[in-house]
């Protein structure tokens, strides 16, 4: 199983608004 | 932690992820006031912060706190039953974290909205008699002895 991060902030609260589900943002300075 | 497959498979059950590198997403720093990493914010589904994880943490507490963002996304939207139920599962499953004595009183002050019933309250300062009684929650709840 993997995470299929997102990186457009505004499509995933309109994804979350749909689907009713909460969003987790990860902030990372970390290499991705 | 995320190459940790609890982690992994929690976020994805629960969660839609999305992942900004502070150097790609500066705006988004902005926007959510982040001033430093790694940074984890749970919002529920209208966009409101719930739950805000600053640092580094191992497995089992950066699990207890995505299952304390959740305790708390359902608390503050008055779902209370849900919360309490959230809230003692954590305490359960987690009995040696941390976050497993904020969410032993946070169980309480949910059952008490969810019933009115101040005994919930008296309840709750009794079990910090017994368990995390040297932690900051049990100063916090002994005022409901």
């Amino acid at each position: 199983m993997e995470i299929q991060w997102l990186e457009d902030v505004d499509d995933a609260l309109q994804r979350a608004k749909k689907l009713k589900n909460p969003l987790l943002l990860d902030f990372t300075a970390a290499p991705m | 932690m995320y190459p940790d497959p609890k982690v992994t498979e929690f976020i994805v059950m629960n969660f839609i992820p999305v992942r900004l590198h502070v150097k790609k997403h500066p705006e988004a720093m902005e926007r959510f006031a982040v001033q430093w990493t790694p940074t984890v914010l749970l919002l529920d589904s209208d966009g409101h912060e719930r739950h805000r994880i600053e640092g580094y943490l191992p497995v089992d507490e950066f699990l207890v706190q995505l299952n304390i963002g959740l305790a708390h996304a359902a608390f503050r939207t008055n779902k209370f039953e849900d919360a309490e139920r959230r809230y003692r599962a954590i305490v359960e499953k987690f009995p040696n974290t941390e976050a497993a004595a904020e969410a032993q009183y946070w169980a309480g002050v949910s059952k008490y909205k969810a019933s009115n019933d101040a005994s919930a309250l008296k309840q709750t300062a009794q079990a910090f008699k017994e368990r995390y009684s040297d932690s900051s929650w049990a100063k916090k709840a002994s005022v409901w002895a």
